[in-house]
């Protein structure tokens, strides 16, 4: 074991450690300045068991009935080697695919180990026969996020037509006249992107996978799948720069305490010896960096959130940048107050002040 | 966002209690308004699982789903719905307001957030094409149900009106919290904020409201964690029970349901009355009855167009009246930023701190000042304005005031004076016909006057083609409507 690995081992514990999947990859991308964030994914942490522990459980669930529907729509669509998908395929996006083969590589011979399958993924696909249509359902993919490898545990079929690849993802929210929610088809089309990237990245071409993903989901109110053609060539170029920008992993360590661990410490029994109080100290020696919009993506944002009380950037990127960017909600309301500037700020202050002077009039 | 909400956001932090971001209403409020909060089952594009509704604080309605999956329950639900809605429209529609008159009031539908408006147009998709005979017919309230719904959401588009309304739009447009936007979009936590408990921070009423088992949200996505652990063994009973053919069980199970639904619902509907009485506490905006008119406009229209048989709404506009409906929608909403800054102090404010306005005290006044340069002598007082404001406008610059809106005001000259500065203007119109003004048509010295570039001036809007002319590159004229209902009536549905 390398030495960041035995530290990420150690920052993790004694539990298992979780994939990246293009979900996680997508969310840290939108925040690549949270160090907290990339070194609990790239240690496999269980940010949602860690942040129960400590008394700031994540917002946001799964119902199962949302998973039901999803898993049901998933398994209609794949039945009979992803019959309904062939004849999407051809008769929605025109594809001439004479005849296609199916191929699951969810495992390879019962082994369900990450190098095992990755190996057997790029074998298979680099191999493939161009004038068949080819889909693979659950290669296992991997991306270089800051300067490691991540395995993606993966949700997507690599389509294969005339040595080309597609991703095709498909999700259970329903197209309804042509149109679904915005939210949920931007997050599909981030998630398409972090697989375009990592598919390229096995098979070492970019040339041979297309820009254009196939988003496959319910149609109206039916179960019927529509398949649409997204364009991903914005969203690729905004995870390539985002990606760049995660600080390396080995740095963030650096700045961290050698022996620094947010394990539970179980016992025989599997209850923790550590104390909520210990494992959340241990959380806020690393860097973090909270927005608003991490309350829908990050399991630890309670804890950020709390954290950050008192900044103008919790209260969202647009109020900090009118107030000038000020970091301190206590320093904008000195300066709208009075108080004497620092050079730099002297126009923001006189905007604050006569902004308060209005409110104090009119109020 | 703009600079004085964000320092109202500031302020709120500080204070732990929201603050006020306008010193008025600026949507019109219903004195019987009916509130309606959906509840959906999750993953489904629109399987209603319960609602709250009713126009009455005292006695909501409540309609439950047993089955959220099945297809003959969801519409027994929208011809329950229908029976609450329909029944409340209609009671609005008994007066003969007479030819080209609206009626007197209209009603108005108020849901919790955002989504519930999102629910209210999927609802009326999934319902106002549906047939009322052959196979799948349904009640025949359920398409008119849709096609009043369809109504609804289309307005709720439009800046200006007040049909339907999302309470947490409402209300955050009117204060700030000390929290983000994301988390304002919870109703329970901003009215936190807004009026917390006593003996309790706004600040942590709004934490407080965000645990879902304390305040269940306000729809129209239910609880996940209560989806898993209550709601699913309560579906899961009425399913084993009918399998079983037990009649006693179902209806005990059936009873079971709906009393958790109500639990989640019964906390939403206080705090949307709670809502109300907030906003009621607000003077009415200049404007809002005038905005209130249009929608009253609207609604009379809307009866009459079902009542002369008419074809409900497609599922898309055609190009032409996507086109006609966008121009009509950016002229609403710039009309609309007029009336809010004449009507509101706190809202022109943010245009004085653009120098696109302007207010003080008229220090010097010649309200019989004549300009005699042409043929005939005009009347063309001059003012000077003494304000604290920057005034960035050079002379020839034409500015309006709120308490003048007919009045047009044109730069002189501009001189600092100190801290201050002072501004000459030329005023014309507003002042009758003769060459001296009747008595307050010029600002009086003394007087607190304001003025603004800004000005709601009447512009016609870009004429577009009639829909049979649509032109090749926007797809040739549309096919005949209702050519596509019959299609829409049989469409696929699970």
């Amino acid at each position: 074991m390398d030495p960041t690995e035995a530290r990420l081992a150690k920052l993790r514990g004694s539990v298992m450690p979780r994939r990246h999947d293009a979900r996680t990859i997508s969310a840290l991308a939108a925040n690549p300045g949270c160090g907290r964030r990339a070194l609990m994914d790239a240690a496999g942490v269980d940010k949602q068991k860690l942040a129960a522990y400590t008394g700031y459980p994540a917002p946001f669930g799964q119902s199962q009935f949302a998973i039901a529907r999803g898993n049901a729509f998933e398994a209609q669509v794949k039945e009979n080697g992803a019959a309904q998908l062939l004849s999407l395929l051809r008769e929605h996006l025109s594809l001439d695919v004479a005849e296609a083969y199916y191929t699951d590589l969810g495992d390879v011979g019962g082994n369900e180990a990450s190098e095992v399958r990755h190996v057997r993924t790029r074998q298979l696909l680099a191999t493939v026969d161009e004038n068949l249509g080819t889909m693979f359902d659950h290669p296992l993919l991997r991306l270089r996020v800051g300067g490691r490898h991540a395995y993606l545990e993966p949700d997507l079929i690599a389509f294969q037509l005339h040595g080309k690849f597609s991703i095709i993802e498909i999700k259970s929210f329903a197209v309804i006249d042509d149109q679904a929610d915005p939210v949920k088809v931007a997050a599909a089309a981030t998630q398409s992107a972090v697989y375009v990237l990592a598919l390229r990245d096995l098979l070492g071409s970019d040339d041979k996978v297309r820009d254009e993903t196939i988003l496959v989901c319910p149609e109206n109110f039916s179960n019927k799948p529509v398949a649409t053609s997204i364009d991903v060539r914005k969203q690729l170029t905004v995870i390539k720069r985002q990606l760049s920008r995660i600080a390396r992993i080995e740095d963030l360590l650096s700045s961290c305490p050698e022996d620094l661990t947010v394990d539970l410490e179980p016992d025989e029994n599997g209850i923790p010896r550590r104390s909520p109080g210990e494992v959340e100290g241990a959380i806020r020696q690393i860097a973090a960096n909270y927005a608003p919009e991490c309350l829908s993506t990050c399991e630890l944002c309670y804890l950020c959130r709390e954290e950050a009380q008192g900044s103008t950037g919790a209260l969202g990127k647009q109020v900090r940048e009118e107030l000038g960017g000020i970091e301190q909600v206590t320093t904008v309301l000195g300066l709208a107050r009075g108080a004497a500037p620092s050079p730099d700020r002297e126009e923001v202050a006189a905007v604050l002040a006569k902004a308060a002077g209005l409110r104090e009039d009119l109020l | 966002m703009t600079l004085l909400t964000a320092l109202a956001r500031a302020l709120a932090a500080e204070a732990g209690r929201a603050q006020p971001i306008r010193t008025v209403r600026h949507v019109h409020l219903s004195g019987r308004p009916l509130v309606f909060i959906p509840l959906q089952l999750a993953g489904e594009a629109c399987a209603p699982l319960a609602a709250m509704a009713g126009d009455d604080r005292d006695k909501p309605r409540m309609l439950t789903v047993y089955e959220p999956r099945d297809r003959t329950q969801r519409f027994d639900f929208a011809a329950d719905l229908a029976e609450v809605v329909l029944g409340y429209i209609d009671s609005y529609t008994t007066a003969d307001p007479g030819p080209e008159a609206p009626y007197p009031d209209a009603p108005q539908v108020l849901v919790p957030n955002n989504g519930g408006i999102s629910f209210t147009r999927l609802l009326s998709r999934s319902t106002r094409f549906r047939r009322t005979e052959g196979e799948y017919a349904v009640r025949q309230s359920v398409p008119l149900l849709g096609r009043w719904l369809n109504f609804y959401s289309e307005r709720s588009e439009a800046p200006a009106s007040a049909l339907l309304l999302s309470m947490t739009a409402v209300l955050a447009d009117h204060w700030a919290s000390g929290q983000s936007a994301t988390e304002d979009a919870n109703l329970a936590a901003l009215l936190g904020w807004i009026d917390p408990p006593e003996g309790m921070t706004g600040a942590a009423a709004a934490r407080a409201a965000e645990d879902p088992v304390r305040c269940p949200p306000a729809g129209p996505a239910t609880d996940p964690t209560f989806d898993n652990e209550v709601l699913a063994a309560r579906i899961g009973a009425i399913r084993a029970a009918k399998a079983r053919g037990d009649g006693a069980a179902l209806q005990r199970a059936q009873l079971a349901l709906e009393t958790v639904l109500k639990t989640q619902l019964e906390p939403t509907w206080e705090l949307m009355w709670r809502a109300v009485d907030l906003l009621g506490a607000l003077p009415a905006g200049g404007h809002v009855e005038d905005r209130w008119q249009a929608d009253r406009r609207a609604f009379t229209g809307h009866v009459n167009w079902l009542r002369q048989g008419n074809p409900p709404a497609p599922r898309k506009d055609s190009a032409v009246a996507a086109a006609s409906k966008l121009a009509r929608m950016e002229r609403d909403q710039q009309r609309l930023a007029v009336q809010r800054a004449y009507d509101d102090p706190l809202v022109m404010a943010e245009y004085r701190l653009t120098s696109d306005a302007f207010a003080g005290i008229v220090v010097d006044a010649q309200p019989d000042r004549l300009d005699t340069s042409g043929k005939r002598a005009k009347l063309r007082p001059w003012i000077t304005v003494e304000t604290s404001d920057e005034v960035i406008a050079g002379p020839g610059t034409e500015f309006a005031s709120p308490g003048r809106p007919g009045q047009q005001a044109h730069v002189i000259g501009v001189a600092p004076d100190g801290e201050r500065t002072r501004v000459i203007l030329e005023l014309q119109s507003g002042m009758g016909r003769s060459l001296t003004p009747p008595p307050g048509s010029v600002p009086a010295v003394g007087e607190a006057v304001t003025y603004t570039t800004l000005t709601d001036d009447f512009q016609r809007g870009p004429t577009f083609p009639q829909i049979a002319d649509t032109p090749w590159t926007h797809g040739g004229p549309p096919p005949q409507y209702p050519g596509g209902a019959d299609e829409d009536a049989t469409e696929e549905w699970s």
